[in-house]
């Protein structure tokens, strides 16, 4: 490893790093536009000049390997010089606009001017302007103010794997953007807005809306897929104004999705904020005690198995707790979280979590994709498949609808007869998965959310176990899940139990009029005509399907709204912090349910947010606490038949990746996305 | 704008489609052939060039349509924004209409001091005076001013299609312009009946028939040197 000195002081590090990053860990600060850890290197932007000894000019230290006995000098009077002339050769063409640009308060080269620039210009000729590019609904343009660090083409190109962005033209006629003007059609596109470091690229629903020192921030976490993307939410007094990614290097490195990004605008939006009752077959207001006694008339009497609940995508732990112990308290075992219809074995945590963990996708050296499309359905651990693949030997083979992932794979078929010649031995891509020493097996919702979705959950497991996935120390049965809250009702068992219907048992009987009584937790996505004749209670958060088919609606929280707990798709038990208050008389989850069962009799034995906490941990004991990662102990596969195969090909669960939940539905700019995206196909659907 | 020849936005216009004819095909995959695999994109501006061409086969004009580009794309398995970023950056390749002749009048200063202004006021009056960049009403012509051709011991220096016009003046060019109007091939290089690059007013250097070597046998000693 080489030895250097950076200002006196002696670092060593690997080889290969940079001048920069060795600084880095000498703890000196080096200015930088272009220079990102997670993008290749540019070394345009010439900010990060040092010193080194005997080189005859300053060098770009981004750009510049270390080597042993190197000098350098990051606080000379000629680095400051040096770094002076470039701050203004950059602001030649940048405006002086911060005044009116939505960068600033967070603008880098604001930042490193007051450090670097010079309190006057000595030029006279006018500044460039360059025309700003539509670049879709979520990315605002100035490209005046661009300085050409192309971090936002790189990341395109890299991490996205889109490569639209480019810099055409050349010397002063040099611009960013696409040529041909077109929509972004990233899912990731957002994160270029945090990566300029310039007000060119800034949010177009957050333009001229705060001031970064308005805002407050709260820790939170992602809830529009079961990545578990940790972000950070900015709030000014009731209203979220943004979402930003936080670090984790785990789960979404520093990118998050779109969807997580830009669906804030729809919490403001058809949002339930009192009590409704439906009455003569319209929905009034209500207050919270009409419509608890109207939900205690109709269970008064009724019989435990005439009731049931079901668990929609978003919602967080403790709030299934509390539902899961007022349906026991009912005598009802009619639960499910299942809202698609998923046939997941919950008989063992492994066989339903994405075991590999996301950082683990850089260990694998080979995968197979079953019913899945991972870009639409976890953008962000797309993106860790992607940097995989561009490692190099990574084979992928995918079983299903064949699309654009952004990195290259073998499409083996569309069905479950690919699955079969993968079982018995005859697929050609057999030979990479079984050479492989780390394979994974990723299996999407598409694939089990069908009537023979228990035998392709144990085709896979099998395919799994035959190509060497499951070993003592690397697991390689990876489930994908798409609903944030999915693996914590998972885990607390929110599930049929003691001879209860699951999902389609509940359909069926409230449609022949079995069951009475249905409480929808959030649960918007099941096809409400099937629900018959039975009392819904809707708790939840928007207007959207669930509430439009209730009988009581009792407004929830939304997951920026609550001190919640989430499980996300590798199993990682997350909390999050309350960002803002639900609007109105919407109170947090768990708090209805527990006022619901003293309303209805069976009041729970618990009275905060700890003493939920408690029982959810209890539910979930063994499973909550369980480490990450780690290797299958046991081979043995889940309940099905991987012999009963159907033979129907796998179908993409994900139709509309801007708008599949509530508050994604009733987000404009989620709309003005799906609309850029397919817009023939958005427009009939209107 | 300062630079009209590469502009960075795309031009709307143009063919639908574009493909390479088979010959150029051959030709295109002769170049490609020339790189190691996985590199196939360093044959880009081959391509490209060889698209601009069979544009003038093709239309009369050498420009370069986004049809190309996108089929030169399509041909070396890149994205199609990367092989607009070449030739937007190279003023050689045309992304807006010329016309037949696009005539590329060099006015940087050695062609500027030996008289480009009468070279250029003749070609923007062929053209019908419409604004540089844009096409004559005929399609004849446009005109261009570019940066220095590497041509100043010849200036001014006129570029048409893949030949250099030199030693111009104002009514040679209008000359010249006229043989091209009629669809002449004027003779390229000096139009002053120069040779190439020798000096203008005929030889200066060896006018006369040099002095015979004095014959110095080989066993001999070197003459010391003077001084010595």
């Amino acid at each position: 490893m080489p030895k250097l000195t950076v200002d006196g002081i002696e670092v060593e590090v690997p080889a290969g790093t940079t001048v920069l990053q060795a600084c880095e860990a000498a703890g000196k600060e080096i200015p930088r536009f272009c220079y990102h850890e997670r993008l290749s290197i540019a070394g345009n932007c010439r900010m990060c000049l040092v010193e080194l000894e005997k080189a005859p000019k300053p060098i770009a230290s981004c750009a510049y390997p270390v080597a042993d006995n190197m000098v350098i000098h990051t606080d000379t009077p000629g680095v400051k010089a040096a770094r002076r002339g470039v701050m203004e050769f950059l602001l030649i063409n940048h405006p002086l606009d911060c005044p009116i640009c939505d960068q600033g308060g967070e603008c880098d080269l604001q930042d490193q001017a007051v450090g670097y620039g010079f309190d006057h210009s000595r030029y006279e000729e006018n500044k460039r302007a360059v025309k700003d590019k539509n670049l879709g609904p979520l990315i605002k343009t100035a490209m005046t103010r661009c300085i050409h660090c192309t971090r936002c083409v790189r990341f395109a190109t890299e991490v996205a794997g889109v490569a639209e962005l480019g810099a055409t033209g050349r010397g002063e006629a040099m611009e960013i953007g696409t040529y041909v003007e077109h929509a972004l059609t990233s899912e990731l596109s957002g994160n270029m807005i945090d990566l300029c470091p310039v007000g060119a690229l800034t949010s177009k629903p957050y333009a001229f809306v705060a001031r970064p020192w308005e805002l407050s921030r709260t820790d939170g976490i992602d809830a529009t897929d079961a990545v578990g993307s940790n972000i950070r939410i900015d709030s000014r007094g009731p209203q979220v104004l943004r979402i930003l990614p936080r670090l984790n290097e785990a789960v979404n490195e520093e990118w998050i999705s779109d969807k997580t990004r830009f669906s804030n605008d729809g919490l403001t939006r058809r949002r339930l904020d009192k009590p409704w009752i439906r009455e003569g077959g319209k929905l009034r207001p209500a207050s919270w005690n009409e419509a608890f006694a109207a939900i205690a008339a109709r269970t008064k009497g009724l019989a435990g198995d005439r009731i049931a609940a079901l668990a929609g995508d978003m919602v967080d732990v403790e709030a299934m707790a509390a539902l899961r112990d007022l349906m026991a308290a009912l005598g009802s075992g009619n639960i499910d979280c299942r809202q698609d219809g998923a046939r997941i074995d919950a008989s063992r945590r492994d066989f339903y979590l994405f075991n590999t963990t996301i950082a683990g996708i850089e260990q694998a050296d080979a995968a197979l994709l079953i019913g899945t499309n991972p870009r639409r359905e976890a953008a962000v651990l797309n993106a860790r498949l992607r940097k995989r693949s561009l490692a190099g030997r990574f084979p992928i083979g995918l079983v299903g609808e064949g699309a654009d992932l952004t990195y290259p794979y073998a499409h083996l078929g569309d069905g479950p007869a690919a699955l079969a010649a993968l079982l018995d031995g005859s697929s050609p891509f057999l030979e990479a998965l079984k050479g492989a020493s780390h394979p994974m097996v990723i299996i999407g919702q598409g694939a089990i959310a069908r009537p023979d979705g228990a035998a392709v959950l144990a085709a896979a497991w099998t395919i799994a176990r035959e190509i060497g996935a499951l070993g003592a120390a690397w697991h390689g049965f990876n489930m994908l899940h798409m609903a944030a809250g999915r693996v914590g009702a998972l885990d607390i068992g929110f599930l049929p139990h003691g001879g209860g219907r699951d999902r389609d048992g509940i359909l069926a009987g409230a449609g022949n009029g079995e069951i009475d009584l249905v409480w929808l937790l959030g649960a918007d996505e099941i096809p409400m005509d099937r629900l018959g004749r039975a009392f819904v209670v809707y708790q939840g958060h928007h207007g959207d399907a669930g509430a439009k088919r209730a009988d009581v609606i009792l407004p929830g929280a939304a997951y920026v709204e609550k001190d919640g707990t989430w499980v996300s798709t590798e199993g990682r038990v997350q909390r999050a912090a309350r960002a803002v208050f639900p609007p109105g008389e919407a109170r947090e989850d768990w708090a209805i349910i527990r006022a619901a069962s003293a309303a209805l009799g069976h009041a729970l034995p618990y009275g905060d947010i700890a003493g939920v906490r408690a029982r959810a941990e209890a539910l979930g004991a063994g499973r909550l606490d369980a480490p990450l990662g780690g290797g299958c102990i046991d081979q043995g596969g889940p309940s099905g038949d991987p012999r009963m195969l159907g033979t129907e090909a796998f179908a993409a669960p994900v139709t509309d990746y801007y708008r599949t939940d509530a508050i994604g539905r009733a987000s404009p700019t989620m709309a003005a996305c799906a609309a850029s995206v397919a817009p023939t196909s958005a427009v009939a659907a209107e | 704008m300062t630079d009209r020849s590469s502009p960075a936005s795309a031009y709307d216009g143009g063919p639908e489609s574009f493909a390479f004819t088979e010959a150029n095909r051959k030709y295109a995959e002769k170049q490609i052939a020339k790189y190691p695999e996985g590199k196939q994109a360093s044959a880009v501006k081959g391509l490209l060039d060889l698209a601009m061409r069979q544009m003038e086969a093709e239309t009369g004009a050498r420009w370069l349509p986004r049809a190309a580009m996108d089929h030169v794309a399509g041909i070396l398995g890149m994205a199609p924004i990367r092989v607009y970023e070449v030739a937007s950056f190279y003023t050689m390749f045309k992304t807006r209409p010329v016309g037949r002749h696009h005539l590329q009048v060099c006015t940087t200063t050695p062609c500027w001091l030996r008289g480009s202004d009468a070279v250029l006021h003749a070609c923007r009056l062929a053209a019908g005076n419409v604004p540089d960049g844009t096409v004559s009403a005929d399609g004849l012509f446009s005109v261009e001013e570019v940066e220095c051709l590497g041509a100043c011991v010849n200036a001014p220096v006129l570029w048409v299609g893949d030949h250099f016009y030199e030693d111009l003046d104002g009514p040679a060019a209008q000359r010249l312009i006229e043989a091209l109007k009629r669809g002449e091939h004027p003779r390229h290089g000096p139009q002053t009946g120069r040779q190439n690059a020798a000096p203008a007013g005929g030889p200066t250097t060896l006018t006369e028939v040099p002095p015979p070597v004095p014959y110095r046998p080989e066993a001999a000693t070197p003459e010391p040197a003077a001084g010595e």
